[in-house]
């Protein structure tokens, strides 16, 4: 019984939060538009300065997270004169609710936006249900 | 008396302890206001006597959509974001990206060379190089003695 309440709380998310990361850099909430057609879950985000190679998908379960790891090049011998944004790595998770068609997920990366299209398996596609007059 | 030469910093680090775990709070409760930023793009600015460079962040801009002017000392972007989802029967979780036109000047730090000024843009960021020009240039004098 013990070992099982153990493997419960390894996999409750909450725990993810209090690791700390190695890498020295901020992290960054990137901005996202989430939305559903009838065959696909959509996810776009902003993740300026990242690219296909700097950028990380994982789907766990039911917790999707995307993490990119944008290359800063900072101009040499300049110093930072006015600054609006920060330099640093982005990260957010979502939970997903649908079920997923794992095998055919799609995601490109475009001018600094990732469009993740996630398919809907058969069983989560809304259905019409015919209603007779009685 | 005894001196511990290792005490001292502890505040700081404490302090940026603090700083993480409000970061991390905020995130989580408002993870959209993180980055929220009322002006679009985002600028920096990074500079030297010789030259100034502008990065700024256009996610999801076509490089093509970019117009970027120059006038003496005063840079200004502009553009506008396409929105890139046609099809029909969309029904939004989350809209937290805006697309739309968007216009910025930024004063530089010294006048530019408008001749000399190139811009690059990759991966969502745009980089705008501003040489100085070259009348603005400080000139060194020398000092005869009599």
């Amino acid at each position: 019984m013990a070992t099982k309440t153990i493997e419960v709380k390894q996999e409750a998310p909450l725990a993810e939060e209090k690791t700390e990361r190695i890498r020295d850099r901020r992290v960054y909430v990137p901005r996202a538009d989430i939305y559903e057609t009838k065959d696909d879950l959509v996810v776009v985000m902003d993740v300026p300065g990242a690219d296909e190679k700097s950028m990380d998908i994982v789907l766990e379960k039911s917790v999707l997270t995307i993490r990119a790891f944008p290359k800063y090049e900072r101009p040499e011998k300049l110093s930072l004169a006015y600054a609006e944004y920060g330099e640093g790595d982005f990260e957010r998770s979502f939970a997903l609710s649908e079920e997923i068609d794992r095998e055919h997920i799609e995601a490109t990366v475009k001018n600094g936006v990732l469009h993740l299209r996630l398919p809907k398996a058969g069983a989560a596609k809304p259905q019409k249900i015919a209603i007779k007059a009685g | 008396m005894i001196y511990r030469r290792y005490s001292v910093p502890s505040i700081f680090e404490e302090m940026s302890n603090l700083q993480r775990e409000m970061e991390r709070m905020m995130q989580a409760f408002a993870p959209d206001r993180a980055r929220m930023l009322s002006t679009f793009p985002a600028m920096n600015a990074w500079t030297d006597d010789e030259v100034e460079v502008i990065t700024a962040e256009v996610p999801g801009v076509d490089p093509k959509d970019i117009d970027i002017t120059v006038n003496n000392d005063v840079l200004t972007i502009s553009g506008e974001r396409k929105a890139t989802e046609q099809a029909e029967e969309i029904r939004y979780h989350r809209r937290e990206r805006v697309n739309g036109k968007f216009s910025r000047s930024i004063q530089l730090a010294f006048p530019v060379d408008a001749e000399k000024v190139t811009a690059a843009c990759e991966n969502g960021v745009l980089t705008v190089t501003l040489p100085r020009a070259e009348a603005d240039k400080p000139r060194k004098i020398s000092v005869k003695s009599v």
